[in-house]
């Protein structure tokens, strides 16, 4: 089969691979009918994580028609059905898959062992997305093997197309999850820091759960239009801006009562010192990521509000501003999506009109296309949101 | 020389004891044994993988068997690497699950086995025994040892860094043609048997 493979960093090739088998009896494997590429693959991309070999298969935004079942899934999937896939691989059995923390599923990470010596304990097996989350074959290709076919895949019965609903596979409930833990309350203002797929995502949720204001905090002007006229946002561009000064302005002085990074570790600098001095760190790997937009949400949020973290991080970060978190009662909370907690709700959201997250989508390519899908989305070119590829045959 | 780890199972110490006393199945998640044998009267035949496709072998008994408690077993005298064994079975707070406590202890004689022993479980012993934890769990929470196509044997904490590159491969090494993937491994079949 096809399949996008990294190659080291910036280069992606889509080569020819065996196809994948069942490898254990909870498995499926899924004829891909769409993928995307998500701001998590850029990270993977750009060198930015550690664990990946040359040759990985990228992708974990997928969905298509399972074309085989393992004995231990039979009794949930059927060849034929159509299915979209979470991207974290759980086991629906642990204490944290019964908890609904799937993303932190026990027992779906091969090499937990050495993620849990990174983390200090292990991570769920997600798909497509380095050795430290298990080493999994992603879904930028034409076949996919699911573990756990059983616990993961939603299947869509209607006839909404591919693109409505594929995004149930990770940005659309990430989005969610990002407004979820602002907990949010009637009146409340919610700044999102980062107008990607996923920041576009969490403005349209933090709208339905009920934020009286959604402001977007980005700085090419295509992203903020478009959150502008499909979630209703007030926007910031941080160039030339200073986001703290323009926030109070729109919060009447209070600070937003919840901020949500969805920038994560290659957060574009501001300006100033402080640049210098993360740029310095980082090229010596004293310090791995750069949390610019995160340190902003912290010190821009209101006095006890909440700072939602879904923009992914690898490593360790410094200046972090944990005086201002602490002595200002602020709550972080995090985490890599719990997607198979959202998807049935979302696809009802769905079907009911109240959700469209489509408008995101800006290029359709062939699978074959993936570089040119890669490098137009990492540098914005062309006013790229959101690639949605499918393979040719 | 001494190693213990400590997991969480989701399942009641009746369901974890009744797993983990069907010996003939440790090699399942253990993946320095090729074969336990049961041979009656609580005792039972050991057979350990090797380098080089050897194997070393020695009969063990039950020192102590409490059901949903704890199961504790030693080599018979005779035995080349004399060793020893326990784990207990203690109900997690809330009684939602069960904490396996494992100790093991190997006794290495000198020369050639007693280095090769060293070898196999010296090095990092507390993380072979957390990496058969791990796979133990697995088993009993979902039936299967979780792979995928870069670690396609499981969880092996010395293969971590000799990975296959995350994509299908039409055969799946059981052989030496790697480092660290040797014939200590189970293939994917004998794991899952
Ligand atoms: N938690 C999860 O489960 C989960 C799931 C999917 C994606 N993510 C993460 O969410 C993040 C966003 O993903 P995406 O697909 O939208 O990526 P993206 O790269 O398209 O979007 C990131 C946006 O952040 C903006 N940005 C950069 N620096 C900024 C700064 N200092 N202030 C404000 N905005 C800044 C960029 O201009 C860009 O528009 C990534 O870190 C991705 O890994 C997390
Ligand atoms: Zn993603
Ligand atoms: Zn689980």
């Amino acid at each position: 089969m096809k399949a996008t493979c990294w190659m080291g960093a910036n280069r992606v090739e889509v080569r020819e691979v065996p196809d994948p088998k069942i490898l254990n009896p909870r498995d499926a494997i899924v004829r891909i009918t769409s993928t995307a590429i998500c701001g998590s693959d850029l990270h993977l991309y750009d060198g930015y994580m550690p664990t990946m070999e040359k040759g990985d298969i990228l992708g974990h935004e997928f969905m298509g028609e399972v074309v085989e079942v393992g004995p231990g899934a039979a009794s949930k999937v059927a060849v034929g059905d159509r299915v979209v896939v979470p991207f974290p691989i759980a086991c629906g059995a642990c204490l944290n898959c019964e908890r609904g923390l799937y993303s932190v599923c026990e027992n779906s990470n091969p090499n937990a062992a050495m993620a849990e010596k990174a983390f200090g304990f292990p991570s769920a097996g997600i798909f497509g997305y380095s050795h430290l989350t298990g080493g999994y074959a992603g879904g930028q290709a034409e076949y996919a093997r699911v573990p756990f076919a059983d616990v993961g895949p939603l299947k869509i019965e209607s006839d909404l197309s591919d693109e409505q609903v594929l995004f149930l596979s990770d940005i659309l409930p990430t989005g969610y999850m990002g407004a979820e833990m602002c907990d949010i309350k009637p009146g409340d203002i919610v700044a999102v820091w980062g107008a990607g797929p996923v920041g576009q995502l969490a403005l349209a949720s933090a709208r339905l759960l009920g934020a009286e204001k959604v402001i977007a905090i980005d700085r090419f002007p295509y992203r903020l239009e478009m959150a502008a006229a499909n979630t209703g946002a007030e926007t910031i561009n941080y160039e030339g801006t200073d986001v703290n000064d323009a926030l109070k302005e729109m919060t009447g002085g209070r600070g937003p009562d919840a901020c949500i990074d969805a920038v994560g570790m290659e957060a574009h600098h501001g300006t100033g010192v402080i640049q210098a001095y993360d740029r310095v760190k980082q090229a010596v790997r004293l310090e791995s990521d750069r949390p610019h937009a995160l340190r902003q949400a912290i010190t821009c949020c209101r006095n006890g509000g909440v700072v939602s973290v879904v923009g992914v991080y690898g490593g360790l970060v410094d200046k972090f501003p944990i005086g201002s978190l602490m002595n200002r009662s602020l709550t972080i909370k995090s985490g890599q999506c719990h997607v198979q907690r959202y998807m049935k709700p979302l696809l009802d959201h769905i079907e009911a009109g109240r959700i469209d997250p489509t408008f995101i989508i800006t290029h359709r390519l062939d699978l074959e296309q993936a570089p040119d899908g890669y490098e137009t989305f990492k540098h914005k070119q062309d006013d790229c949101m959101k690639v949605v590829m499918t393979p040719s045959s | 020389m001494k190693g213990r780890s400590v997991i969480t199972v989701n399942a009641s110490p009746a369901a974890v004891y009744a797993q983990w006393r069907d010996f003939e199945r440790l090699p399942t998640f253990m993946y320095h044994l090729e074969s336990v044998r049961d041979t009656g009267g609580g005792r039972s035949h050991w057979v350990a993988k090797a380098p080089a496709g050897t194997t070393v072998e020695w009969d063990a008994e039950l020192t102590d068997d409490i059901p949903q408690e704890r199961i504790a077993w030693r080599s018979l005298e005779g035995a080349s690497v004399g060793n020893s064994g326990s784990v207990q079975f203690r109900p997690a707070p809330g009684g939602r699950a069960t904490e396996v406590h494992v100790e093991l202890g190997y006794d290495p004689p000198g020369g050639a086995i007693g280095s090769m022993v060293a070898k196999l479980f010296g090095e990092e012993p507390n993380q072979q025994i957390s990496d058969d934890l791990r796979r133990f769990k697995q088993l009993v929470e979902t039936g299967e040892i979780a792979r995928s196509d870069g670690s396609p044997l499981g969880s092996r904490t010395q293969n971590l860094v000799h990975q296959h590159d995350a994509h299908p491969h039409d055969a799946h090494p059981t052989g030496d043609d790697e480092p660290g993937k040797g014939e200590l491994d189970a293939t994917p079949e004998e794991a899952r048997a």
